[in-house]
């Protein structure tokens, strides 16, 4: 399969830290002075030029904050944060919104096509790949939306795609109505920080019985030092759409750990569908586990209407760190959560990760597929909960957590909650953990593949089910990352 | 005719220091050859196959293997493969999300490479599996399945040999490939495997039972017993072998 | 043993830290007991009861159902202990040694100490034990390996008033199994108490220890038992804690082992009493190739609250572990499974299997699983399951049509259902003496 060839002939080209998307945009930007108060807030408001409502809004969440504590329960560890040493905002100078593409400064636009994604639309359309339906992309540069390309067709299908920043002004009606509707600002202490400092994201809106004509995609990067990135991004699917959003992230290589603490909130009303993949490659730290990002994200569903469809899936390859649960509030009688999953950890990196699935309607169904693939010093946990309510009659889980571990100084960790509040549910848990089985291995040898090449095909058939779930363009990337990132772990 | 396989004085233990399998195997093996090894339970029969495939857990304790005048033990289980050396499982492992065709290709030109081919391309590769898959009644959806996932005794084995048509061995050891099958799959297999007998290419039959080498006849006989091969012979003595049972080489009872 | 009071203490824990300090100076032992026993409270009162926010109590709020505390229970008379066995046969059709300890006290008349030294087990009483000098009395209030500051141990290892030590030498192979008897007498009013017990097995004996519990209904008196088992190589234990408590009763018992090479453990619990119960178990495999089963059958009906927690530590290569845990839950009854296999760097080969099932019998039960595995060695074979759900309705349907009515059906389903966790103790004459508790359990359900 040339996936696998690549991804070998890519593991060979790769330098021993193995991260290609390390290098930095040397570009002039403009930050909000260092620290964390009520000014700074009210900085980031003002430069948005916010209306009085997201204000007062961004205090409540910041007030908030400040009678939180850092939460302690997952299964990692980090020197504590300092809130106060790092910058919350951080924008390319030249203005920190563009009215068409030509306005985005030229290191910018050089960076997203070093990272391959496709800016301009005129690229895309006379594309490598003429049969491709195209992709809407957001790209979010540190704090700011600089790009977000096929508006115009979008806009045919009465879609709304553009940056958060943006929809506050243009839609303020859509997003008073849905923000924090999902994810409070009271959740919890990392998703109440974002309420607070969040400086951009995506916001996309499909009105009732539309089949959104592309994927969506937001590209993430985080480009200068010291510099949190919170962004918030925001999903309504009415009655009947349907609309696939996909989201890549990468930093450079930095010595100091960096923060990336978003907010996803998703609405599916009835007989709506949300697709959300992510593939998230933050720069995980060299070696010796210096430097790399911090992935605090809370990332949540809610099934609102009646059968319903919120599915995540995610391929986890970088950060330093990852505590990470996309869950599904599956509220809407006969609504459907799907949770599929890939967290590869590598060196030094600790994952936490998995989802909760709350079922609180009627004949809800959730599925999750965890594949947790442990190598180096790393530590990688599955955490969930799937629960169903005293109302929740008829629910049905299941559950496959599968983990994968490469070399004998690595943690793999699987931490299932399973709460049934009444009895006509039927929940089924499975999870093993084991290493590549040596008669798996001899087979392949046997047939003449090298013993890397052995371990990365069947790597690729673990985590199979899972990359199924991706779009094409995505499954290729998502496959070549994940062998790119168990490099050096094999032998 | 030239010495393909030259097996002398083999000792070899399980490994970390376990019991002693095999005694002093002496074997010789000529391409163009077709050599059976009977013998019964515990004998060491797949043992041996599975050391001259390279399996880990075997502690080679004296003896020596020469495949084309040179030292098989010396190398990795890969590069046994690229010489030529194929072994069809008698327990062929399942490898699940992994489909039989990329398996199989990315063996092939792992092995093509080895050797300095150029490795396939896609088109090519699929035309070889197509011929190979259409003799021993296998459909393309098959191989579309995970490698062995889900198959039946008799479609692992079917997949064994074509592999082994495709991979085009020198020395192909089937270890108890007739286990498990009834007698369509038999045939089956024995005329997918017949159809590979050539001037180049040696043969180590390994079967417990007569029954396999009816299909797939012998120029020699080999008796495994206790770690050794005790005789050796023509294909008729299968047939003795098949009357009067292993109780004449049972030194398990001495 | 003045540690920081904690600033809000509920009143349960003040009434503990007043009868702490006055039953400190008549609870058995030597000095280095009594400063051990210190040390334990000391822990407590730093911990306090547990609560939900403690993650291994997670499903078992102790410092919401223990409001207050219960005095002390003062040593039964015989005739007080004789009726209330003689009301609750355990093991009756089993001959067996049996040792009684009644309201946390042992009692002699009704022990068969001379017998089982006849074998050569060698029983003492915990008073005994901690009465003699020497460090080997502290260890019998030792925490077990992995526990981390359990505020339910610390209680018990302050205030444990009696127990049984076992020492059973290499090679002992006693003929009958030994029964340990837990009797809660009627108190007026409830009281509480605590034991402790420890059994030591030589290299290869073989034997069966069978722990029981059993008291009146309608009192809510409160038992904390600990039984700790430590095997030396080769040891053989098939150990059965039957917990057939007064049905307002609630029972903590903790249950520790620590498995030596090649030892075998086969652990079977059989819950049906109590208001609320919770079952700790800690084992620790220390020894390569050592053999570990733990089943259990849990029953739970009208508003009863069990919990279930194992911890299992694999410190060493090629050990074994099987857990399977049946539970039927019914009526508002609650009940929660929490079980971790942990395997350390230095355990390659471990083959460890988890599995929990259970059946909720109304709309109104309700079951938490939590199967954990923690894993730090490549080399293993690990893995863990969890089924809740309801009866299996095709299964009753055949049964209905066969012409056996619904009730009767559905009482066979699940008395097979939860008798598959009888099978792993590997000893039919246990099994059998269990087997009509679990049938007769969903009959008494369903009057």
């Amino acid at each position: 399969m040339p996936a696998v060839r690549e991804t070998v002939d890519r593991v060979r080209q790769i330098d021993v830290d193995r991260y290609k998307y390390g290098f930095a945009t040397d570009i002039e930007s403009e930050k909000a002075p260092k620290g964390l108060s009520e000014d700074t807030v009210r900085f980031i408001s003002k430069k948005k030029n916010e209306p009085a409502w997201m204000l007062e809004w961004r205090l409540t969440a910041f007030r908030r904050w400040l009678t939180l504590k850092e939460p302690t329960w997952a299964r990692v560890s980090y020197p504590k944060i300092d809130f106060q040493d790092m910058y919350y905002f951080a924008a390319p100078k030249a203005g920190a919104s563009y009215e068409s593409l030509d306005e985005v400064p030229t290191e910018i636009l050089e960076t997203y096509e070093k990272l391959g994604v496709p800016l301009r639309e005129r690229e895309v359309l006379l594309g490598i790949e003429p049969k491709s339906p195209g992709v809407a992309v957001d790209a979010v540069f540190d704090s700011v939306s600089v790009a977000t390309t096929f508006r115009e067709e979008l806009a045919k299908a009465g879609v709304l795609f553009m940056p958060i920043s943006e929809a506050i002004h243009k839609h303020p009606e859509i997003v008073r109505k849905y923000l924090g509707s999902v994810v409070p600002i009271t959740d919890n202490f990392f998703a109440t920080l974002n309420s607070a400092v969040f400086s951009d994201g995506s916001f996309v809106y499909v009105p009732e019985g539309v089949r959104c004509p592309m994927e969506l995609s937001t590209y993430f990067r985080i480009n200068e030092r010291n510099t949190g990135q919170f962004e918030r991004t925001l999903i309504i699917a009415e009655k009947g759409a349907y609309v696939s959003y996909l989201e890549g992230c990468t930093a450079p290589m930095r010595d100091e750990n960096q923060l990336h603490a978003a907010v996803v909130e998703l609405v599916a009303l009835d007989d709506a569908e949300i697709k959300y993949s992510t593939v998230q490659n933050w720069y995980p730290g060299d070696k010796d586990g210096l430097g790399g990002i911090y992935n605090f994200v809370t990332k949540r569903g809610d099934c609102r209407g009646a059968r319903s469809k919120i599915s995540w899936t995610q391929v986890e390859t970088g950060s330093a760190i990852t505590w990470k649960y996309p869950s599904c509030i599956l509220r809407g009688d006969g609504s459907v959560g799907e949770f599929f999953s890939i967290a590869v950890s590598n060196g030094h990196q600790q994952v936490d990760s998995g989802t909760k699935m709350t079922h609180l309607g009627k004949n809800t169904k959730s599925r999750i597929v965890s594949k947790g693939i442990a190598a180096g010093q790393s530590s990688n946990t599955y955490r969930g909960l799937v629960s169903a309510h005293r109302k929740a009659t008829n629910v049905r889980n299941y559950t496959v957590c599968d983990s994968l571990l490469i070399g004998d100084r690595s943690g793999a960790h699987t931490i299932p909650y399973i709460e049934a509040k009444n009895s006509a549910v039927v929940f089924e848990h499975e999870a093993t953990t084991s290493k590549i089985g040596d008669d798996q291995l001899f087979y392949c040898l046997q047939r003449g593949i090298s013993e890397e090449e052995a371990v990365a095909l069947i790597v690729n058939g673990f985590v199979r089910e899972v990359i199924q779930q991706l779009p094409m363009e995505f499954a290729v990337e998502a496959q070549k990352l994940i062998g790119v990132s168990l490099e050096g772990s094999v032998g | 005719m030239i010495v393909l396989l030259e097996v002398k004085n083999l000792h070899v233990k399980v490994g970390d220091g376990g019991r002693q399998i095999l005694r002093g195997v002496d074997l010789t093996i000529d391409s163009g050859e077709v050599h059976a090894i009977m013998g019964p339970n515990g004998s060491g029969k797949s043992t041996l196959a599975h050391v001259l495939a390279g399996k880990q857990g075997y502690d080679v304790t004296d003896g020596t293997v020469l495949f084309d005048g040179n030292d098989l033990l010396a190398l990795k289980p890969d590069e046994r493969a690229a010489t030529g050396v194929f072994l069809a499982f008698q327990y062929p492992v399942e490898i699940p999300g992994v489909a039989g065709i990329t398996f199989l290709k990315t063996a092939l030109n792992s092995q093509r490479k080895a050797r300095g081919e150029a490795e396939l391309t896609t088109p090519d590769f699929m035309r070889l599996i197509k011929e190979a898959s259409v003799r021993l009644h296998m459909t393309p959806e098959m191989l579309r399945r995970p490698v062995n996932t889900g198959f039946s005794g008799g479609e692992k084995k079917r997949n064994e040999i074509l592999q082994m048509a495709l991979l085009e061995p020198r020395l192909a050891i089937l270890d108890e490939t007739d286990s498990g099958l009834d007698i369509d799959a038999l045939r089956i297999v024995s005329r997918g495997v017949n159809a590979l007998r050539n001037q180049d290419r040696g043969m180590l039959v390994i079967t417990h039972y007569q029954r396999l080498l009816n299909h797939i006849v012998p120029d020699k006989v080999h008796v495994m017993s206790a770690g050794r091969i005790v005789r050796s012979s023509g294909k008729e003595l299968a047939l003795e072998l098949e009357e009067h049972g292993y109780a004449a080489y049972d030194v398990h009872a001495a | 043993m003045s540690a920081e009071p904690r600033s809000m203490k509920t009143e349960a824990e003040q009434g503990l830290a007043q009868q702490f300090i006055a039953a400190r100076d008549d609870l058995p032992g030597s000095p280095a007991v009594a400063e051990r026993r210190d040390a334990a409270f000391a822990l407590f009162e730093r911990l306090g009861l547990p609560h939900r926010r403690i993650e291994a109590w997670k499903y078992t709020d102790l410092r919401a159902r223990m409001r207050k505390a219960l005095p002390i229970a003062p040593t039964p008379s015989v005739d007080q202990v004789e009726r209330t066995l003689a009301a609750s046969s355990t093991f009756a059709d089993l001959d067996h040694y049996r040792l009684v300890l009644a309201d946390g006290y042992f009692q002699e008349p009704l022990s068969d100490r001379e017998a089982m030294l006849a074998e050569g087990i060698e029983i003492a009483t915990l008073v005994e034990f901690l009465g003699s000098d020497g460090t080997s009395s502290v260890e019998a209030l030792h925490d077990p390996e992995g526990a981390g500051g359990d505020a339910m141990i610390a209680l018990n290892a302050a205030l444990a008033s009696d127990g049984v030590v076992i020492r059973m030498p290499d090679g002992c192979l006693p003929s009958k199994p030994i029964e340990i008897v837990h009797v809660s007498t009627v108190g007026t009013p409830a009281s509480a108490w605590f034991t402790r017990s420890v059994a030591t097995i030589g290299a290869g004996a073989k034997a069966r220890l069978l722990v029981s519990h059993v008291g009146p209904d309608g009192v809510a008196y409160r038992s904390n038992s600990f039984v700790a088992v430590d095997m030396a190589e080769a040891a053989e234990i098939a150990f059965v804690d039957l917990q057939s408590e007064g049905d307002a009763a609630q029972h903590v018992t903790t249950f520790s082992a620590e498995l030596a090479k090649e030892s075998k453990l086969r652990h079977l619990s059989v819950a049906s009493g109590a208001a609320l119960s919770r079952l700790q178990g800690f084992v620790t495999i220390k020894g390569e190739r050592a053999d570990l089963s733990v089943s259990g059958a849990n029953m739970l009906s009208r508003s009863q609250h069990g919990d279930i927690t194992w911890r299992i530590d694999h410190a060493v290569p090629g050990a074994t572990s099987r857990v399977l845990y049946k539970s039927a839950v019914a009526d508002t009854a609650f009940g929660a499974f929490q079980g971790l296999i942990l395997v350390r760097a230095g355990a390659p080969k471990t083959d460890g299997k988890m599995m929990t099932r259970t059946l909720l019998l109304s709309d109104e039960a309700q079951f938490a699983a939590k199967p954990e595995l923690e894993i730090y060695a490549d080399d293993v074979q690990c893995g863990h399951g969890a089924t809740i759900g309801k009866i299996d309705e095709t299964a009753l349907f055949y049964l209905m049509s066969r012409g056996i009515p619904r009730t009767d059906a559905e009482a066979l389903l699940i008395r097979a259902y939860l008798a598959e966790a009888l099978a792993p103790i590997g000893d039919k004459a246990i099994a059998a003496s269990l087997e009509p508790i679990l049938a007769a359990w969903p009959e008494q359900r369903a009057l």
